[in-house]
């Protein structure tokens, strides 16, 4: 074929293209990043099965808006400048409505900011760092999953009411481990001011060498202990401070230490007694979620977890923020998301309109080792929802003002 | 214990073979995961684990042999480093492989059967197994002791480590010899994962995490040093555990920290010795070093020029991407490549220059241009400072000292909240209005990285570089003719900083952000594998290197979360079809 040929062809693809895509309504593109491997990776898997299953179910009966929602997946690796390369593909290659995931704070910060610069709604699913509503929050995010600050606080109200004075701490050091402390240790001093702090431990994320630390903890005596390892570091945690007999003296407080997540891998040896927040979703009394947990599991052979219902409510809202700006209009969908109310498997959630910050609420409650399935869950647990612990529109006002 | 057993391996290789082996963390990850799955299949009752743990390291120790005889015994010939890109690729296939067995999730492994109690000495509870696994290790020690001490094959290995070439000439079979060795030193990374499997939990990082600290260990006892690898992960075993403990803030680096000062007082490690070889690891062997012409270098200019306005908006901000990280490669290609000085901490740099940057935009309000100028001046200077006491040492151990550098910078930023954010980063760096469209900073990145890359490659022509080149190929000869030879090796760490920092600052105004992760040793490694992938022969193998790899990543990412599977098959097929990068095939077709 000559050169003349070629492009004639060509262009004749292209037209045929271009009025195939007319005659069918062109989907709504939803850019989705996530770290699906490195440092992120062992908790992304669930998360992606229940978007999957969301968008399946919205585009089984007909899609949003009379569109079928299409979500292209992009893999950041766990690094914050991959995910800003990925929000820069996705928007202008891909021209998708928005962009939405995240699990690693920094990852989420990143992609924040790009999507303030660059004008685009973000909705932060996982990421757990106050900054992104609060700090360097900004008119074009959204944040799914209870924040470090809310379920501190939801631990504190209850670990509050308790006889336990001599506190110790053990966490990564990172900005997680830190403010989950701090928001925690505050909020209890506050309602128990006799509370004394006895020894703070601050071992590097993913390279715990937990012997020496559970010893140091057993010195320091402590009545109580509050955990906010997680991932690996708490799986070794686990196994030094049982040989050590550190869970028989000391009551445990675990921020998320009840989410599947970090209490299936322990298998049995999940430690009895501790007060956590996170995902009982094997004795959840509510019809819909019920029936959400039997899908999932009839599709996956597995278990939701707390990211699984993350994903899916995430993307609930994403199609609820859809219908209710009857748009994809950037400008129109931020607005609808202010104040936007979604029907969950939890029950009904909504997005402040102060901060962005959805209202979905965390578990709380007492950890003990089924037998019969061979894991540890969560008994004696209560609903708490995000209202319950948020600050007030004020204060917000006052956080978001050094922006 | 487990950290002596996986560093005695990694030395003993190191020692003989010269391979800076990367994949060593692989096996030991490898034989981790073999040990969980083989304790539950084996119908052993309580002895499945134990013998779980000998077929776990006896299975790695014979994934080493396929790797030396299958993929390593070819790169013997090719320059020393190449071997490291071999490993690098290893690396990131057995990652994959093990994602893809055993899943990405986190997992607890089984407890050794009668030793899940604890002893009590002295008042305080000892996890039984972690007693049974000092003895181990020091069973292994002795063992190893005798065999290097009483048989002919122990004998051999010692004259290999400490003279090589001379061995061969005195008619000993190499082949075999670097074949033995090297599994030999899997099956002990394998049975020191094996044995942390009822300590740790299984992740699919397990192998980055230890690898470093391996060869912390190893460089600390003196690379081919089993005592001094011994001493060195007893030491690094008493930092981590108590030192964390009474200086928190420190501990991410207190190893980092005690390496670079063992460096500093004593070169060659606590019980290693001088190399007798004059030649640098990098010994690039890269002989007359022949720049791609000139005319070369045009053609890019103009395609580079021209191309971009048709391009997508994305391709350009890739092409962006490509530019900075040719300049870092090239930059590091200063010091590997002509200077003969590979660099493990590279990153140090560009980090140094991405926050540099950041922190002058973020917090002293300054506009972009006085900040994106400044910020290769501080990388400069802190390369003047790490340069001082670097250029001091050679080889592998110059390499471990940039490397503890660049940690300890990771560490500062990472710790000093209030300046640098600590693991939250600094938001907002954008570059002005007048720069924000993607094809005007596209261009702003050509003007800085190509006068980057054309200031590299004059410095490569004239009389400094010749001179670099010179103490590279033989560094006593150079300095008997008269040469200061740290003085140039410095100046060429600083130059080599400057550029890196200025990669670095044009990195920052393309993300928007910069966080701890630009100064890990992931991003170390990263130049130094487009580096070799280009060719080290010649400084055009930087940016060929860094287009290819980029390239490479972006397209491979889009396609699957197995990307680091695929890139390292296409990085093994690249290194044994072109095992002196891709310049060195071309300048052979050249003649």
């Amino acid at each position: 074929m000559n050169r003349t040929g070629i492009v004639a062809t060509l262009a004749g693809l292209l037209l045929l293209s271009l009025t195939a895509s007319a005659a069918a309504q062109a989907p709504i593109k939803i850019g989705e990043i996530n770290s699906f491997s490195g440092i992120g990776a062992p908790f992304t898997g669930p998360y992606k099965q229940a978007v999957e299953m969301a968008v399946e179910e919205v585009n089984a009966k007909g899609g949003v808006l009379g569109r079928k929602v299409e979500v292209l997946f992009r893999d950041d690796k766990g690094q914050p400048a991959e995910a800003v390369k990925q929000a820069q593909e996705l928007v202008s290659g891909e021209k998708v409505t928005l962009i939405s995931g995240t699990f690693l704070s920094n990852v989420g910060l990143a992609v924040s900011d790009w999507a303030k610069q660059n004008q685009t709604l973000f909705v932060a699913a996982e990421p757990l760092t106050e900054a992104i509503t609060w700090s360097k929050g900004h008119d074009h995010v959204f944040r799914v999953r209870p924040n470090t600050y809310e379920q501190g606080r939801m631990l504190a109200e209850k670990a509050g009411k308790m006889k336990y004075t001599k506190w110790a701490t053990i966490g990564p050091n990172y900005e997680y481990g830190k403010r989950a402390w701090e928001t925690f240790r505050d909020r209890l001093k506050q309602l128990k001011p006799d509370v004394q702090v006895v020894g703070e431990h601050w071992p590097t994320l993913g390279k715990l060498e937990a012997g020496p630390f559970v010893t140091a903890i057993l010195n320091q005596n402590p009545d109580a202990l509050y955990v906010s390892l997680f991932g690996s570091d708490w799986l070794a945690f686990v196994r030094e401070a049982q040989k050590r007999g550190l869970f028989q003296k000391t009551f445990v407080v675990g921020i998320l230490l009840g989410e599947p997540e970090y209490i299936d891998p322990l298998k049995t040896e999940a430690p009895e007694g501790m007060l956590v927040t996170g995902y009982p979703w094997y004795d959840i009394d509510i019809a819909a979620h019920k029936d959400f947990v039997a899908r999932f599991t009839k599709k996956y052979d597995h278990n939701p977890v707390l990211g699984s219902l993350v994903g899916y409510i995430t993307y609930l809202s994403i199609f609820e923020a859809i219908r209710k700006a009857n748009s994809t209009d950037t400008d129109k969908l931020t607005a609808a998301f202010r104040g936007l109310k979604v029907e969950t498997p939890i029950g009904p959630i909504s997005y402040r309109a102060s901060d962005g910050q959805s209202t979905m609420g965390a578990w709380v409650g007492t950890t003990r080792v089924d037998a019969r399935r061979g894991v540890g869950i969560m008994v004696n647990h209560e609903y708490v929802p995000g209202e319950r612990v948020l600050p007030s529109d004020d204060e917000v006002k006052k956080m978001r003002s050094g922006n | 214990m487990g950290l002596f057993l996986i560093a005695a391996g990694l030395s003993l290789i190191f020692g003989v073979t010269r391979i800076v082996n990367f994949a060593h963390g692989s096996f030991y990850m490898l034989a981790a995961y073999l040990t969980y799955t083989l304790t539950a299949a084996l119908p052993l009752g309580p002895a499945s684990f134990y013998v779980a743990v000998l077929l776990a390291a006896l299975a790695t120790g014979l994934v080493g042999f396929l790797v030396e005889v299958g993929l390593l015994r070819r790169l013997y010939r090719a320059p020393e480093l190449y071997q490291l890109l071999a490993t690098f690729a290893l690396v990131l296939v057995v990652s994959d492989v093990v994602a893809f067995v055993w899943g990405r999730e986190n997992k607890t492994g089984p407890s050794a059967p009668g030793l899940a109690g604890s002893a009590r000495i002295l008042g305080q509870l000892f996890p039984s197994y972690d007693l049974a696994l000092i003895g181990v290790g020091l069973v292994v020690a002795v063992a190893l002791w005798w065999v290097f001490q009483r048989t002919r094959w122990g004998v051999l290995i010692r004259a290999a480590t400490q003279d090589r070439e001379m061995v061969a000439v005195l008619g000993v079979d190499q082949r075999r010899l670097f074949t033995s060795v090297f599994v030999l030193g899997s099956a002990l990374a394998g049975l020191g994962g094996a044995l942390q499997v009822p300590r740790q939990a299984l992740t699919n990082v397990m192998d980055t995490t230890i690898i470093t600290e391996a060869f912390v260990v190893v460089v600390i006892g003196g690379m081919g040093s089993l005592p001094g690898a011994l001493l060195a992960a007893m030491l690094i075993g008493v930092v981590d555990a108590f030192g964390v403990l009474w200086l928190p803030q420190l501990s991410l680096v207190m190893t980092f920290v005690v390496m670079a000062i063992v460096l500093i007082v004593r070169p060659w490690g606590l019980l290693g010795r001088p190399e007798t070889q004059a030649r640098s690891a990098a010994g690039a062997g890269a002989g007359g070093e022949r720049a791609l012409g000139w005319r070369w270098a045009a053609a890019a200019l103009v395609v580079l020029v021209v191309l971009p306005p048709w391009l997508p908006r994305f391709w350009v901000l890739v092409l962006v991407e490509i530019l900075v990280f040719a300049l870092f490669a090239g930059s590091l290609h200063l010091l590997m490549g002509t200077g003969g000085m590979v660099s493990f901490g590279h990153a140090v740099t560009f980090g140094l220059g991405a926050y540099a940057a950041a922190l002058l935009v973020q917090a002293a309000r300054a506009p972009m241009l006085p900040a994106f100028i400044a910020a290769p001046l501080a990388a400069a200077l802190g390369a003047a400072l790490i340069g001082f006491f670097a250029v001091r040492l050679t080889s592998i151990y110059f390499a471990m000292l940039t490397l503890a550098f660049c940690q300890i910078a990771y560490a500062i930023v990472h710790q000093w909240y209030d300046v640098t954010g600590g693991d939250n980063g600094l938001l907002g760096v954008w570059p002005p209005r007048w720069l924000a469209d993607p094809l005007r900073y596209y261009y702003f990145a050509l003007a800085a990285c190509g006068a980057g890359l054309a200031a590299l490659a004059a410095i490569g022509r004239a009389p400094f570089g010749l001179t670099l080149r010179a103490i590279r190929d033989h560094a006593r000869r150079a300095e008997a003719s008269g040469v200061d030879v740290r003085r140039h090796q410095w100046v060429a760490f600083v130059v080599a900083g400057f550029l890196g920092g200025l990669a670095g600052a044009t990195f920052v105004f393309l993300k928007g952000s910069v966080f701890p992760n630009s100064l890990t040793v992931a991003m170390s490694v990263q130049p130094l594998v487009m580096v070799l992938l280009g060719g080290v022969g010649a400084l055009a193998g930087a940016p060929i290197g860094a287009a290819l790899y980029t390239l490479l990543d972006t397209v491979v990412t889009r396609y699957t979360e197995y990307w680091q599977f695929v890139v390292g098959v296409i990085l093994l097929v690249l290194v044994v079809a072109f095992p002196r990068g891709i310049v060195g095939m071309l300048e052979r077709r050249g003649g």
